[in-house]
């Protein structure tokens, strides 16, 4: 029988039930990895449900460093018996099927292409253990431990992998660490070279982390400054204020008398997070929030005032599932439009698009000086992929020279140095963006209403439609300014290589750079870019118009980011060709390869050939 | 109304301890209907800052959409002002009060404003406790889409359209006690008397404070058959007591016969005194509060003034446990822990 051989290239899927402890066990499988220096990245699949669900994760080990999905499982941890059977079905020919074999496999697994192996965790735990929770929680570490066997990892990596997260609970180590040996030695003892899969040691994560991206969202609000955080809970963004707190009470408690240099609320809804968002920067103080795509839809309303009264804002959208309540805890890029025009009349917003943790970092810091050099909400649209799952990332870094852009803010002497009249809408620098000042700046001046209604440049009510006119236009000015402000797109290549394009921004970049490298190796050559941001810079369209052909990878069904393409961009629509996927699941390198490939067949395109580009050097 | 203000001020116009003139807290021209109970509220409001010597860019006015919500724009010209989304000023005075703690926080609204779509957010400022003064304009209808009910309309009361309102009247102020508001009060547009010092003291009053006002829609529900008609209300409220504020720097001089009089100390130092018609109102009582206030209403009236006063609530800021300090004057340093402190976080995700 073949039997599937790598070293430091395969995918673990663990299927276990939800609120086992299965997921700090699995946790701890992928932290190992990471510390014996290969690339890996997990994926938590999981039901939106506390306990007794089914719930899955999916670890890529890769020692080139793809952190997408590559699709296909080597080896299959199968502790659930509610998904056995479909988990069974779904190990690649060759591949590792491994289960607790305390009771025999019911009849119907009969594969004959497949490994399996059998190890008794039910019957373990019942001799070791009298509790039965730490029956179930020791369990999930003996099946580690035994893994740790099939794949040659080092077991010290495990050990010091217990002493770590068990710190201050010293108690807890010895047990952690037996637990271990039983998986280990029960492999060795019934599965000496059985597994063809291998994870040895290597150097590739020298200054990377192992960093879920909405942690890095976190402390990118707290390096900003952000002082204000209104939020309402919603999967999967809730980890964000999370973090944030978490780390305030490290690092923002006053040492002087223990206050907190932070104020964090849980709102009713998240209308009112959004309203005390914009409350706090109108009163001068940097606040955020975080939601998903529902409380988009609630916090749209909002939204539009901001736009229009041109007060900074930070929200982070960590996407999931639409629509409605769709699939809450399965990600989606679907809320692209949603969040670019949301709102009635006529709102556009800037968004920011981070594709890994060190991104959600930086993004989320720059969020802050363009909402308010700006003077208008900034959206980081994120998803549950990277939100909520460990990914390998650059260690996050802060310039310690860099200071706050805190926008146009007039202060009580430079209003009594003006000559002019001031007006809080006047475009004095005609770049769109007026000066604004904080309430309580000065006794007699300064001071100006704010108001979701028209108005002139003096924050005057007004019904002209002149003045409607021109603050209209004025906002589209400021529109154009902030397209020399973003973050400009990430090119694959330092110049274009080929007639066919594609575009990707956010999780599908993992997948669409290892699906370029793919094509490559058939001999096809596909330029990439990466888009960071909306509105789009001027070498989004440049890009376009290089290119015959431009593939738009995205995740979700309508093509949301092909439509503000087209919207936006003087682009042919045809030129544009979508691959999408929508199933919740975080889109795989070999599902976008496959789609090249087919869509370049039927329309006869063929990109430049590699040897060509050889040729040409 | 819209007319044309003089703008010749008297020359010996009385200062007041800060050396302002009660021309310094006027704002722009009222486009109100002309006799708007609306208009009132504003002038008291603009007499009680003046008469606290509070500087009006010290304060931050805030309203959400609808007639009421309009009136910020009328008086204390000098202070920002926040006309935001209908129902929902709450939540944007909760972020300018976290962001700075240090501003006083006027908060108008409505009837429509807030017993409606306002409805959660009113609850929910309330619990929190926010530091602020909560004026509600309360007419009984949408003046401003001419004349619907509103959910403050008493049940058989009936505006100028005619039909009588089949559904239960919200009273804010048993909501707003029951929801644990540390201030809480009821007046009339019509009676300046009591409605100024009331918003002193609320403005003293350190935590949430309600005065729900009466504030007749002269063009909309000003009828016979309506309970919030100038004429209805003149003849069938009662006030709790008449009504002293006595700032902390004053000394106390008036006597008062012990048992008729409630006295109460303010967290600033300031004193209310209520001389009590009604003797069985007890101010810290929520309960007694509650039960005068439907009391007064299977009368027929309405109980005005002081409802309920606990000046001891702790506040959003206390709830929290934030810093003194207002957290917009909070330096970069103050706030970014730098890259040392963010390599020892990387550290923890190896």
């Amino acid at each position: 029988m073949r039997r599937i051989e790598a070293v430091n290239d395969l995918v673990i899927k663990f299927a276990n039930i939800n609120g086992t402890g299965s997921a700090s066990a699995n946790n701890m499988f992928a932290k190992a990895v990471f510390r014996l220096g290969v690339p890996v990245c997990a994926k938590n699949i999981f039901p939106s449900n506390i306990q007794g669900l089914p719930t899955w994760y999916e670890v890529r080990v890769n020692e080139k460093g793809y952190l997408g999905r590559r699709g296909g499982v080597d080896l299959m941890v199968a502790t659930n018996g509610q998904t056995m059977k479909d988990d069974y079905h779904e190990v690649l020919s060759g591949g590792y099927f491994f289960y607790d074999s305390s009771k025999p496999l019911p009849p119907g697994f009969k594969r004959d292409d497949i490994h399996c192996i059998g190890i008794p965790l039910t019957q373990i735990t019942i001799q070791e253990y009298s509790d039965p929770r730490q029956r179930q929680l020791f369990k999930n570490i003996i099946y580690v431990g035994a893994l740790a066997y099939l794949l040659d990892m080092e077991f010290e990596v495990f050990k010091d992998g217990v002493k770590a997260q068990f710190k201050g609970k010293e108690k807890l180590i010895t047990p952690n660490i037996h637990a271990l040996e039983l998986g280990y030695q029960y492999a060795q003892q019934h599965y000496p070279d059985v597994c063809g899969l291998s994870i040895q040691r290597r150097d590739l994560n020298e200054d990377k982390i192992l960093i879920d991206g909405n942690s890095a969202t976190g402390l990118g609000a707290l390096y900003a400054g952000a002082t204000v955080a209104g939020w309402y809970p919603i999967t999967p963004s809730t980890s964000v204020v999370e973090a944030f707190e978490k780390y305030c009470k490290r690092m923002r408690i006053d040492p002087a008398d223990g206050r907190k240099n932070y104020a964090i609320l849980q709102a009713e809804d998240e209308l009112a997070a959004m309203g005390m968002v914009i409350g706090a920067n109108w009163n001068g103080a940097r606040a955020f929030t975080a939601t998903s795509g529902p409380g988009v839809s609630l916090m749209s309303e909002f939204l539009g005032l901001a736009y229009f009264a041109e007060i900074p804002a930070v929200l982070v959208d960590v996407q999931r599932a639409g629509p409605s309540t769709g699939m809450p805890t399965r990600t989606q890029q679907s809320d692209v439009l949603a969040a670019a025009y949301a709102s009635h009349g006529d709102t556009r917003h800037v968004l920011l698009i981070p594709s890994d943790p060190k991104e959600c970092f930086d993004l989320t810091a720059d969020a802050f000086d363009l909402a308010e050099s700006l003077q208008t909400p900034v959206i980081i649209l994120s998803d549950l992929d990277l939100g909520m799952n460990d990914t390998i990332s650059d260690s996050l870094e802060w310039d310690d020279g860099r200071q706050y852009k805190r926008g146009k803010v007039l202060s009580a002497e430079e209003l009594d140095n003006m000559t002019a009249r001031w007006g809080r809408y006047k475009d004095v620098d005609n770049d769109g963006v007026g000066y604004r000042t904080y309430p309580g700046t000065h006794p007699t001046k300064g001071s100006f209403f704010t108001r979701g209604s028209s108005h002139d440049e003096y924050a005057a009510y007004t019904e002209s439609s002149e003045a409607y006119v021109r603050s209209m236009e004025r906002l589209d000015k400021k529109w154009e300014t902030a397209k020399t402000m973003v973050p400009a797109p990430i090119a694959n290549q330092s110049k274009n290589q080929s007639k066919v394009g594609v575009l990707f921004y956010g999780t599908s970049t993992h997948a669409t750079l290892e699906a370029i490298d793919q094509m490559k190796q058939q001999g096809a050559i596909v330029d990439g870019l990466q888009l960071r941001a909306f509105p789009f810079n001027k070498d989004v369209e440049a890009f376009i118009d290089s290119h015959e052909q431009v593939f738009v990878v995205e995740q979700n069904r309508d093509a949301q980011m092909k439509t503000l393409l087209i919207n936006e961009l003087q682009t042919q629509p045809q030129k544009l060709l979508s691959i999408l996927n929508y199933d919740g699941m975080p889109i795989t390198a070999d599902f976008i390869t496959e789609c090249m490939q087919q869509a370049l067949t039927q329309l006869k395109v063929t990109p430049l050939h590699s040897d060509t580009a050889k040729r040409r050097g | 109304m819209s007319y044309l203000r003089p703008n010749f001020r008297h020359p010996d116009l009385k200062t007041n301890e800060i050396g302002y003139t009660k021309a310094d807290y006027e704002g722009g021209l009222s486009t109100l209907c002309a006799g708007c109970g609306h208009d009132s509220i504003g002038a008291s409001i603009l007499q009680a800052c003046f008469e606290l010597s509070i500087e009006p860019h010290r304060v931050a006015k805030l309203s959400g959409i609808g007639c009421s919500s309009k009136t910020p724009a009328y008086f204390l010209g000098a202070s920002h002002g926040f006309n935001s989304v209908h129902g929902r000023m709450p939540s944007v005075a909760t972020g300018a009060n976290l962001a700075n703690r240090d501003l006083i926080y006027l908060g108008v609204s409505g009837d429509g404003d807030t017993a409606s779509i306002g409805m959660g957010q009113f609850a929910h400022v309330v619990r929190r406790n926010l530091n602020m003064v909560y004026v509600v304009m309360n007419n009984g209808c949408y003046g401003l889409t001419k004349g619907q009910d509103s959910a403050t309309a008493d049940k058989g009361s009936a505006s100028k359209k005619g039909a009588p309102n089949p559904y239960e009247g919200i009273d804010l102020c048993e909501m707003a006690i029951q929801l644990g508001a540390g201030f809480v009060a009821r007046s009339f547009s019509g009676d300046k008397q009591q409605l100024t010092p009331l918003i002193k003291a609320a403005m003293s009053h350190q935590g949430f404070a309600l005065i729900d006002v009466v504030s007749p829609c002269v063009t909309f529900n000003n009828n016979a058959a309506s309970t919030k008609s100038y004429d209805f209300v003149r003849e069938h409220s009662e006030a709790t007591g008449t009504f002293d504020f006595v700032p902390m720097k004053d000394e106390i001089i008036t006597q008062y016969n012990a048992g008729d009089t409630e006295e109460v100390t303010l967290h600033d130092g300031s004193v209310v005194h209520l001389h009590k018609m009604s003797k069985e109102l007890k101010l810290n009582d929520r309960s007694s509060a509650m039960h005068e206030i439907e009391r007064y209403k299977s009368k027929g009236q309405i109980l005005t003034g002081l409802l309920y006063l606990d000046p001891l609530t702790p506040d959003t800021h206390e709830l929290l446990g934030t810093t003194d300090k207002a957290l917009n004057s909070l330096t970069e340093t103050q706030l970014c822990p730098g890259n040392a402190a963010l390599q020892s976080i990387n550290e923890s995700f190896r």
